[in-house]
């Protein structure tokens, strides 16, 4: 009785604003106009997903950077962990955690503004660049590919740091100090000691990062304009420029069977279990 | 120098606030089970991390069969370490912990599995390499680690008391089992240990080590019989500790009386002049206590006292007694026989100990290094 008090919030929270919607958006993804206010049950909105190559490039496209994103991100996140977990003592390693929150100070949209800021074409980077003398003209560094990477690494860094940390930090030293006296080199002791160790951690950051990166809309929008090619922007032209929201919901449901599936491979892929990776996170 | 497996030589490691190891030298012979033995914050760990490589000396060296360490990183020593917890790799099988080793020398597969299994039956763990870590007893896990280092066949193990984790039973036996181990392997163990039962038990020769310097080397029974500082005295083995000064010196006996004006002679150990601060050390089993004058042996200095308490500890069996006037407080070892079991509180006795079996130290500042702080009765067992 308590304790389905204690929950009642969350459960409210689930069932209102999370189960309710999808039964709701599932319901309208399944079905087609035939007329003015006039429905059918069907699948057309899958099949026309499916026909049109552009919505599934976009969708592919998307998956594909987001692994990179999240790739990326645990490339730039782990050293930095490994420093905050490892390295670094008390109060050190307290502020070097704090140097990685404060970007979350300031909201998303201001801080993809300041990367507008350092990059387009009459920015603050081009502009140096010039007056080093290393690009004759001033470069246009918004809209690429790269751009929107390093936004999205970016926006997501903290989530992977935070789990990593805390895998790192219960890596008693003593292992590696073992594998060293037992003739292991740095690359040996990362690969059999330290990761395997991290799994967890490093899985969960993965999901998490995987996920806010597949479910962006700003970021990618901003920095990379009409090029970026963004699945969550062609569910926003549906829903709020075409007003089509059946098949809005239907790419709602195909991003979220991606997601669930990518995180399902990942977790095949690295010999974990979703709960054990979640205890972590 | 060519029989030693390990020579440290002027060997000094100062932190920001202390010294940790203070110009210390050494040499442990090939084959030998050798201990370092002292209270924690010593130095004892940073010596052993020196000689592993794990932390760097200011100054000195540490010769490791005959060559020396000061460029050697710690994964390229002939030194292998079995740590206080053990550092079992736990995402590893048991063979795959013995093989980790033998893997980053580049032995392959095949052999490497049949290394790692006849190591672990010659520690008598045939079977196991299948097993996870989590799976095996305190005691079996131990000699996992053992194995793991010597399938290297290292010059030097080391092991940073290894026995601290377990439960008493269970040490004792590790004890035996480490002893014949070393015996059977005949490669040079160095042992650190705060330990004094592990250290006299286990090794061939023993340091007592205090703030960063060797206070004595020896083999155990030097350490108990013919200790040579006041710190060994009070740390190895128990004893009663009695501070006073020297009121009278001759060549064989000091004269002292504590403050509580307590009269008792002791042996010289080291120049002691009348009126120098002494501290005579009388371990229990030296003393006797008998209920009636007479029964005392004659050669024994006899005192009055009251029984305060009786320390039941089976075979250690004592017997803490104040002497009546002064009211210093002496711990005597009880007949193994149970001759004096019923003594009870409050029981008047005679007690005494023969002066030539005591010994008595300077501790005048300067002449036997630190020792105020060890209290009247430093039984550790």
């Amino acid at each position: 009785m308590v304790l389905a008090l204690l929950l009642s919030p969350a459960l409210l929270w689930l069932l209102a604003l999370i189960i309710l919607p999808h039964i709701e958006l599932a319901l309208l993804s399944l079905r087609e106009r035939i007329a003015p206010r006039t429905y059918a049950a069907s699948l057309a909105q899958y099949r026309t997903f499916f026909a049109e190559p552009l919505y599934w490039g976009v969708f592919v496209r998307t998956a594909l950077m987001s692994a990179l994103a999240t790739a990326l991100t645990l490339l730039v996140a782990f050293p930095v962990a490994w420093v905050i977990a490892k390295v670094a003592r008390g109060r050190a390693s307290s502020l070097l955690f704090v140097l990685c929150l404060i970007p979350f100070w300031v909201s998303e949209t201001v801080r993809a503004l300041g990367w507008l800021i350092l990059l387009r074409e009459s920015g603050v980077l081009p502009t140096l660049l010039v007056r080093l003398g290393l690009t004759a003209q001033p470069v246009e560094l918004l809209y690429h590919d790269a751009t929107i990477l390093v936004g999205l690494v970016y926006t997501s860094l903290l989530f992977m740091v935070v789990p990593l940390v805390s895998s790192l930090e219960s890596l008693d030293n003593s292992l590696i100090e073992a594998a060293y006296n037992l003739g292991g080199s740095g690359a040996s002791i990362l690969r059999q000691i330290v990761i395997p160790h991290a799994a967890p951690g490093i899985t969960s950051g993965c999901i998490v990062v995987f996920m806010l990166t597949l479910g962006n809309y700003l970021t990618p929008n901003l920095l990379g304009g009409k090029n970026s090619q963004w699945f969550t922007e062609l569910i926003y032209t549906q829903f709020i420029v075409r007003f089509n929201w059946e098949q809005g919901a239907a790419f709602g449901f195909l991003l979220l069977g991606l997601s669930t599936a990518m995180v399902a491979l990942g977790l095949r892929l690295s010999g974990q279990r979703f709960v054990d990776v979640m205890r972590r996170a | 120098m060519s029989t030693a497996d390990l020579s440290v030589e002027q060997l000094d490691k100062r932190f920001a606030d202390h010294v940790a190891v203070d110009r210390l030298s050494f040499a442990v012979e090939r084959g030998s089970f050798f201990s370092i033995l002292g209270p924690s914050g010593c130095g004892k760990t940073t010596l052993l991390r020196m000689i592993a490589g794990f932390t760097v000396p200011d100054s000195g060296d540490i010769r490791i069969g005959d060559r020396s360490m000061r460029a050697v990183a710690p994964n390229r020593r002939p030194v292998n370490m079995v740590f206080q917890h053990l550092a079992l790799f736990p995402m590893m099988s048991v063979g795959d912990n013995v093989g980790f080793g033998l893997a980053r020398r580049g032995v392959g597969k095949v052999e490497r599995a049949r290394r790692a299994a006849a190591m672990l039956e010659r520690v008598g763990l045939a079977g196991a390499a299948h097993k996870r870590c989590d799976e095996l007893s305190g005691g079996q896990r131990q000699r996992v680690a053992i194995a793991r280092s010597l399938v290297l066949e290292p010059t030097l193990l080391l092991l940073d008391e290894p026995l601290g984790a377990l439960d008493l039973k269970l040490r004792e036996h590790m004890k035996l089992e480490l002893k014949q181990l070393q015996a059977a392997f005949g490669t040079t163990f160095v042992y650190i240990t705060h330990d004094q039962s592990e250290a006299l038990v286990l090794s061939d020769r023993v340091a007592v080590m205090n703030h960063g310097r060797f206070e004595q080397v020896g083999t155990p029974q030097q350490l108990y019989y013919q200790p040579e500082t006041p710190f060994v005295a009070g740390f190895v083995g128990a004893n009663n500790r009695i501070d006073g000064r020297a009121t009278s010196v001759d060549t064989e006996l000091v004269e002292l009386v504590t403050p509580q004006g307590w009269t008792v002679r002791a042996r010289r150990s080291g120049p002691i002049a009348p009126g120098d601060a002494v501290a005579a050390f009388v371990r229990p089993e030296v003393a006797s206590i008998e209920r009636d004058a007479g029964q005392l042996p004659p050669q024994m200095t006899c005192y009055a006292g009251e029984v305060q308490s009786l320390l039941f500890d089976g075979a250690n069996s004592a017997v803490l007694v104040v002497e009546r006037q002064t009211r210093f407080e002496f711990r005597v070892a009880l007949p193994q026989t149970g001759r004096l079991a019923d003594l009870a509180p409050g029981a008047r006795v005679l007690f005494g100990f023969d002066p030539q079996r005591a010994i008595c130290f300077s501790t005048a500042a300067g002449a036997a290094g630190p020792t105020s702080a060890a209290s009247a009765d430093s039984a550790n067992a």
